[in-house]
């Protein structure tokens, strides 16, 4: 930048020929500084008696006495309001109802505030359009006190006013109009009725304006293959709780499938009820959750996956589709089928394949079967993003065909394989505004940046679904000098209203009908009727393709043609923890171990164990208990990365996989970069890529929370059971018991551990008051971890970051265990255990027994402090610190405690935490504990452990006695429901029920006597009051 | 919650006049109203917005009868109707009523048509009256001071003398022995020789035991003290720090009565009692511009006034103006009760649920000019506590049931806290 400024000191400065300034430049001090006179002088320094270990004992001295001195207490200020508001209390919790929409989440949630600063997220449960907040919902909190947030516009890197930012665009803006020149407006996908409108009504204003609505992860071909089809750009709405049979084909749908969201129906129909329960079948090449969780899992590759929904479609609906596969697969695809038809209306087929013909075939088949499930009249709105108005963008921008781009949520720079043509594009046109939360990629490459507030400080209005309306309210004053895009629009619009008034008025007169705007933004959802259609700006230019248009028939055909590949196919994927990677600056994500690798802090590119061994490609454990690995370039169309391998189980062999939305290298933290940036790969945004894979030299350190992936055959741990067992047997039985009491030898008589006979302990009358269990349900659980971040949140847990988790330091007082079974299935491995037979045979089987099978079964299981009323922390530990309530929670006294860690070593379940440093205000651990305004996040009701001690799940005891209090002060009795800890809030799925069973109409008081109830290591006999439900499986073959 | 809190003041205020009535009946026949009912009257509708010598919401009212009449020709009709009926007078026209309406924030005075007529020359009787002359200042405590001063003299003349005499005597006895002395060597007498003994701290330390005692001795008052010294570390019973503003809980909750929860309100819901925001101090401070209680030579009226100015000034309040400038300086109070973070205590469940006094864990707060920590706030204290209290299950449903079971398996009648879980280490920290 050329700026004739100058900066000067003194005014001499300003005298070009002045001798001073002369002088000055070649001296560094303006006097000489005396050092040759004390350590020149070499008698003094003989003569003086302070030695140097004199002088270390001053200094030691000094200090001592000044720390004793310091024992004085501080003087504390406390600064009231000058008017309180009315709705505030201090000390007394605020909810708000809101919606997050930042494009890649669409949630209704509720918002806690304490002392108007949002402390944690919540799920709405009025709103039951799009399933509940997931992990990185619930995460989001802690983005609004982000240290690396943009605090004010800025122009070429300068802070400037508002009033000025506002002149010069208006003026440019004008200039652009006047010359004709085209303005683009390149944004998230709002979903949001009142922005299409400012965006319509910007439009009428300055005439040659374009809106492109580009989502970072596309879902272009199923918004294609619907619109063909229904004649919407939407996409199609699933609720997995009306059928009972569910085939995808490559669709993560537990996950980020479509926009996410579908978890809680899916779990509805997990819990067997009157023998009955949903089947699944899963058809993948990545291990995802979904598959993790499916009765059948059929790993094969992407262009596999295209030939077998071709050929289901065959065997579906009829008609005959060229091409082979194998004949394992093409068997479970015949059964899958067969399947579909025998439930009819009561079947759904879902599909994740990136390309239009699969999506229209799935749509096809779902029209056939005429499944209950698919709602063709409510399709969800929250994905609008077209790939080919984003690509001719970029090439207009290229030709410098566009004057100004104006871009709200979206980081191109970073989200796109073609960033550097973007890149050149954005230098050629005259005007470049990003409205973002950070100088990323694309902010800081731009002329100015608008800050933009935070969705927690922000208006907004949200259809998720068509007709299911959401809306957006601020929960705290904007921390910064921010405005959000759609204020800026009302602006250059020449409308002074503000954007809370102008979506009042918008709502007043389209949507709400006769119904109050208060209500609504009480509920934070309006559910209105489908007629109101919301003008679709953005797609308004598209063409549809032509391939759509032919009969489905032919649409299978074309994609069994399609189904073509040459070497390895890369799926690209989204984490559970990390999605898009907008909230990669979050340490709570980052700490995030995957459900399926539980590796933190990384993405990897995920490879089969038969073709790790072909290419050379290693996992290893080292000495000191990480996980490390090898690194593997790999190449698409001459665009290669390196990234580090993990062997991942159940991998279709030939594909392999790696996360998007790591790699991000603006606007975040040095510890936060991690991982490599996966959206250079993802071309044509086709998650699927054919690619070349070679070894790499190097070694990568993992940061996992779990080194050893298998049960050894302990199915105790984890108690299943197949369906026909679960509903033929008794649990107890004989030979088919699939839950039976653990028995000990009592006087040579078998004794279950439950008897009073071989306990240790006298046991504690618990009849009287409140007795808190946590009821886990195995079935529902999809190990999505919402819950991990929601503890996480609730109870300020620590981030220590990825060096500390691998050295299992790792502070998750919630995790979720995931295991692989090392035979087909589970049984199989406790067949194989039991048959086990001298120490030969024990020393190979078992070190067999180590790996996980090539296609296994999956398990998870959520584990906290078990709370168990025998307690074998308490009795070891030298102070008392852990104690027990008679409410059934293991107390933590971590005042109390000196950090022998003599309770951990005892603890079977190996669930406490030691705090072995400092992790708030400590620079080695720069997270958000390190600043004043990640502290704001802080719980205030929970403390902040300090450097030595132990700490562990309270059963969020902060929760319960709350819920007490309230009770007390309302002088009633408590209904069942009113308790909650905050993994059992926050779980979408009814996996987790938390209740008092001294109250025997509550729910847990009746899953405690459920037959699927079962106990941790129940043989340890330490009588837990956490309790799981065994997980049965909608399996035939065992 | 203002009209609580002027019914309140008021009576005090109608006590004082009282007695300021009895002291001065002679001066009051000559007028047609009773100025004693009229001041009643007057304090409980009037005073919170007139003054009978400031302008406040309202005009000031002292002698405006007469004002009235001389300045504007206006009778005692158009006072009542006025009164009666303001709003309706302003819009039938009245120039002198809209004059006011609009000179006054166009805020029309509330109608008290329940006002009589007699009540009515009440009060116009009690404005009527001549401004008191200011309180002579009392002569009592300089008095007092005085005869303090004289005792102190004639103790010190006491102490003197006795002195004087004590060092004659001592001077007397060295000269008697000096001179004994003279004449034993004048006269050849033989003093006996003192034998030479081993001196008291030599045998001391020659005494193992002796030493083994005293050693043990002091080891134990050393430990004792640093005991004791390590043991009140973080205590800080009667901290009495000095406030930005000298805030008299004596007056307020002592003198005047004020219940605590009026301001201290979320005691009663929340976990924090909560510093009061400073418009509910606004609330009575907008009318109570001056101080005129009891004051001392340590507290005068001009300092606790000075005080109510700083009030003013936090809170933006433009006293002269009667209105707020916006300007405000949120008060840095020194806190005086400090848990430790470690400790979760609820202000709401001890104030509400148990119905504790504020006295029992805060002291006479009503007595006190400057707040002091008066408990020590240490577990001890807490337990103690929670071991002799019983709980509070009267008209209670939550406890109804609990309380039945729990008192029949310990064989009481009436449950401590303890009994019923409240030494948990869990019901606290967390």
């Amino acid at each position: 930048m050329s700026s004739n400024k100058k900066y000067w000191k003194s005014v001499e400065e300003l005298n070009e020929k002045s001798s001073i300034v002369e002088t000055l430049k070649q001296n560094e001090f303006v006097e000489q500084i005396p050092t040759d006179e004390f350590l020149g002088d070499k008698d003094l320094l003989d003569a003086t008696s302070t030695t140097r270990r004199d002088f270390l004992k001053f200094v030691g001295f000094s200090t001592a006495a000044a720390s004793l001195a310091a024992c004085e207490g501080p003087v504390v200020k406390s600064i009231p309001y000058v008017v309180q508001p009315e709705e505030i209390i201090p000390g007394v919790a605020n909810y708000y109802a809101t919606t997050i929409a930042d494009g890649f989440d669409f949630a209704s949630v509720l918002v806690k505030t304490r002392e108007g600063r949002p402390i944690k997220i919540e799920n709405n449960t009025m709103a039951t359009t799009n399933g509940g907040a997931n992990a990185r919902v619930n995460a989001s909190v802690l983005g609004l006190y982000d240290s690396l947030r943009v605090q004010g516009p800025t122009k070429d890197g300068k802070s400037i006013s508002w009033s000025a930012f506002d002149a010069e665009i208006n003026q440019k803006l004008t200039d652009l109009k006047g010359a004709g020149k085209a303005i683009v407006l390149l944004t998230q996908t709002f979903a949001s009725p009142s922005t299409s409108k400012l965006i319509s009504e910007f439009k009428e204003k300055y005439g040659n304006v374009s809106h492109v609505v580009y989502d970072a992860v596309s879902e272009s071909s199923a918004l294609d293959a619907y619109q063909a089809k229904y004649g919407e750009r939407g996409l199609a709405n699933y609720d997995f709780s009306k059928v009972m049979t569910i085939v995808s084909v490559g669709a993560d749908f537990l996950g980020d499938w479509q926009g996410g969201g579908f978890d809680s129906g899916y779990s509805k129909n997990r819990i067997p009820q009157n023998g009955k329960m949903s089947r699944h079948i899963q058809f993948e090449s990545n291990m995802s959750l979904t598959g993790a969780n499916a009765d059948k899992r059929v790993p094969l590759t992407p262009s596999q996956q295209k030939l077998a929904l071709a050929k289901l479609y065959s065997y579906v609906v009829g008609g005959s589709v060229s091409g082979n596969l194998p004949e394992a697969i093409d068997k479970a695809v015949k059964n899958a089928a067969s399947e579909l038809k025998k439930a009819g209306s009561d079947a759904v087929v879902v599909t994740g394949i990136q390309d239009v013909n699969a999506q229209t075939v799935a749509l096809e088949i779902n029209a056939f079967l005429n499944s209950k499930a698919f709602d063709a009249s409510a399709p969800i709105k929250t994905r609008q993003g077209n790939d080919k108005e984003v690509m001719t963008l970029i090439a207009d921008m290229k030709a410098g065909n566009v004057g100004a781009i104006i871009m709200s949520g979206v980081n191109p720079l970073y989200t796109l394989p073609n960033a550097s043509d973007f890149a050149e594009g954005l230098k050629k046109t005259e005007l470049s505004i990003a409205f973002s939360l950070k100088a990323d990629e694309t902010a800081s490459e731009t002329q100015y940046i608008a800050a933009a507030p935070h969705y927690l400080e922000s208006w907004g209005d949200v259809v998720i679904k068509k007709g299911h309306y959401a809306l957006m309210q601020p929960t705290i004053r904007p921390l910064f000098n921010t405005r959000q895009f759609q204020e800026a629009l009302l602006k250059w619009n020449g409308n002074d209203m503000s954007y809370h008034e102008y979506i009042k008025e918008a709502w007043g007169s389209t949507i709400l009908g006769e119904s109050s705007f208060n209500q609504a933004l009480h509920d934070g959802i309006y559910v209105g009727t489908i007629a109101t259609e919301t003008v679709d700006t953005a797609s308004s230019s598209s063409t549809v393709e032509e391939t759509v248009e032919t009969p489905s028939t032919n649409a299978a055909n074309l994609l069994a043609s399609s189904a073509k590949s040459t070497g390895f196919e890369l799926s690209l994927y989204t984490k559970v923890g990390m999605g898009d990677g907008q909230q990669a600056n979050n340490p709570w994500l980052q700490e995030f171990p995957d459900p399926i690798t539980r590796v933190s802090w990384d993405n990897y590119l995920t490879v089969s164990r038969a073709d790790a061994e072909e290419l050379g490609l290693e996992n290893w454990h080292v000495a000191n208990g990480g996980l490390n690995g090898s690194y593997a370039k790999v190449t698409v169309n001459g665009t290669s990365i390196t990234a580090p391998v993990m062997i991942q189980p159940g991998q279709a062999k030939g594909s392999v996989g790696l996360a998007l939305g790591y790699g991000k290298t603006k606007g975040l933290k040095e510890e936060m970069q991690t991982g490599v940036n996966a959206y250079a790969l993802y071309h044509n945004f086709n998650s699927v890529q054919n690619v070349t894979i070679e070894k790499a030299v190097g070694e990568h350190e993992f940061a996992s929370v779990q080194l050893h992936n298998t049960l050894m055959g302990r199915g105790d741990i984890i108690r299943e059971t197949s369906l026909m067992i679960f509903s033929t047997y008794d649990k107890e039985d004989e030979e088919y018991g699939w839950n039976k009491i653990p028995k000990v030898s009592l006087n040579h008589q078998e004794t279950p551990v439950t008897s009073p006979d071989v306990d240790l302990w006298e046991e504690f009358d618990r009849t009287i008051g409140h007795h808190f269990n946590l009821s886990i349900d195995l079935n529902a659980c999809t190990g999505c971890g919402a819950c991990v971040i929601a503890c996480h949140a609730e109870n300020n847990v620590p981030v220590v970051g990825k060096t500390e988790v691998r050295r299992s330091r790792d502070m998750h007082w919630l995790r979720i265990d995931r295991y692989y079974s090392s035979e087909t299935s589970f049984e199989g491995d406790n067949t194989k255990k039991e048959d086990i037979s001298g120490l030969g045979s024990s020393l190979s089987e078992f070190a067999e027994m180590e790996h996980a099978s090539e296609n296994p079964q999956v398990a998870f299981q959520p584990i906290m402090c078990q709370h168990c009323n025998h307690a074998p922390c308490e009795t070891v530990c030298p102070v008392a610190a852990t104690s027990h309530g008679r409410q059934g929670q293991n107390h933590m006294a971590y005042n109390r405690c000196v950090g022998t860690r003599y309770c951990a070593n005892n603890c079977p379940y190996k669930v406490r935490r030691f705090n072995w440093f400092l992790y708030v205000g400590n620079d080695e651990f720069d997270y958000h504990m390190n600043d004043d305004l990640g502290r704001m996040v802080l719980n205030p009701d929970v403390v902040v452990r300090s450097r030595g001690v132990m700490e562990k799940c309270s059963m969020c005891i902060q929760k319960t006695q709350k819920t007490i209090l309230d009770a007390k002060r309302d002088g009633r009795l408590i209904k069942d429901g009113e308790f909650h800890t905050a993994c059992s809030a926050a779980c979408n799925n009814g996996a987790m029920v938390f209740g008092d069973i001294n109250d025997k109409t509550s729910k847990v008081a009746k899953l405690k006597e459920d037959h699927r109830m079962y106990h941790l290591l129940e043989s340890v006999g330490t009588k837990p009051n956490v309790i799981y439900q065994t997980k049965v499986r909608n399996t035939t073959e065992v | 919650m203002e009209q609580v809190i002027h019914r309140k003041l008021s009576k005090s205020i109608l006590r004082l006049g009282l007695i300021f009535l009895l002291a001065f009946t002679t001066s009051l026949s000559a007028q047609d109203g009773d100025p004693a009912k009229g001041k009643s009257l007057f304090n409980a509708n009037c005073a919170a917005c007139h003054q009978l010598d400031k302008k406040m919401t309202g005009p000031a009212l002292r002698n405006f009868e007469t004002r009235l009449a001389d300045e504007q020709g206006l009778d005692r009709k158009w006072i009542t109707d006025w009164i009666h009926n303001s709003s309706g007078m302003i819009k039938s026209g009245d120039a002198y009523a809209n004059k006011i309406y609009n000179e006054y924030n166009k805020v029309a005075m509330t109608a008290f048509p329940q006002l009589s007529d007699q009540d009515i020359s009440d009060i116009l009787a009690y404005t009527a009256e001549e401004k008191a002359a200011p309180p002579v200042p009392d002569a009592g405590v300089g008095a007092q001071a005085n005869t303090n001063s004289g005792n102190g003299i004639s103790n010190e003349i006491i102490l003197g003398a006795l002195a004087i005499l004590f060092i004659l005597l001592a001077a007397g006895l060295y000269v008697v022995n000096k001179t004994l002395r003279r004449f034993a060597a004048a006269q050849n007498i033989e003093l006996p020789e003192e034998t030479k003994r081993t001196p008291l701290w030599k045998a001391f330390v020659k005494n193992q035991f002796l030493m083994l005692v005293v050693a043990i001795f002091f080891l134990l008052t050393s430990a004792f003290f640093v005991y004791g010294y390590f043991m009140q570390i973080g205590v800080d019973q009667g901290y009495q720090p000095v406030q930005p503003i000298h805030f008299s809980h004596k007056i307020h909750a002592g003198d005047n009565g004020i219940d605590c929860k009026y301001c201290h309100s979320s005691a009663r819901v929340s976990k924090t009692s909560g510093i009061p925001s400073l418009n509910v101090c606004m609330n009575c401070h907008k009318s109570i511009y001056e101080y005129k209680g009891e004051t001392s030579p340590e507290y005068s009226k001009e300092f606790y006034d000075g005080e109510i100015k700083k009030l003013y000034a936090a809170a933006g309040w433009d006293d002269a103006a009667q209105k707020y400038t916006g300007e405000t300086q949120p008060v840095k109070w020194v806190r005086i009760h400090n848990l430790p973070d470690f400790v979760y205590f609820n202000h709401s469940q001890h104030v509400s649920v148990a119905g504790v006094e504020c006295q029992t864990c805060h002291g006479p707060i009503q007595e006190m000019e400057v707040v002091e920590q008066f408990s020590p706030l240490t577990m001890g204290w807490c337990i103690d506590c929670h071991r002799t209290t019983n709980v509070n299950v009267k008209d209670n449903a939550y406890y109804t049931k609990i309380h039945e079971e729990l008192s029949k398996k310990y064989g009481v009648e009436e449950l401590t806290v303890a009994q019923m879980g409240g030494l948990e280490c869990g019901k606290c920290h967390y």
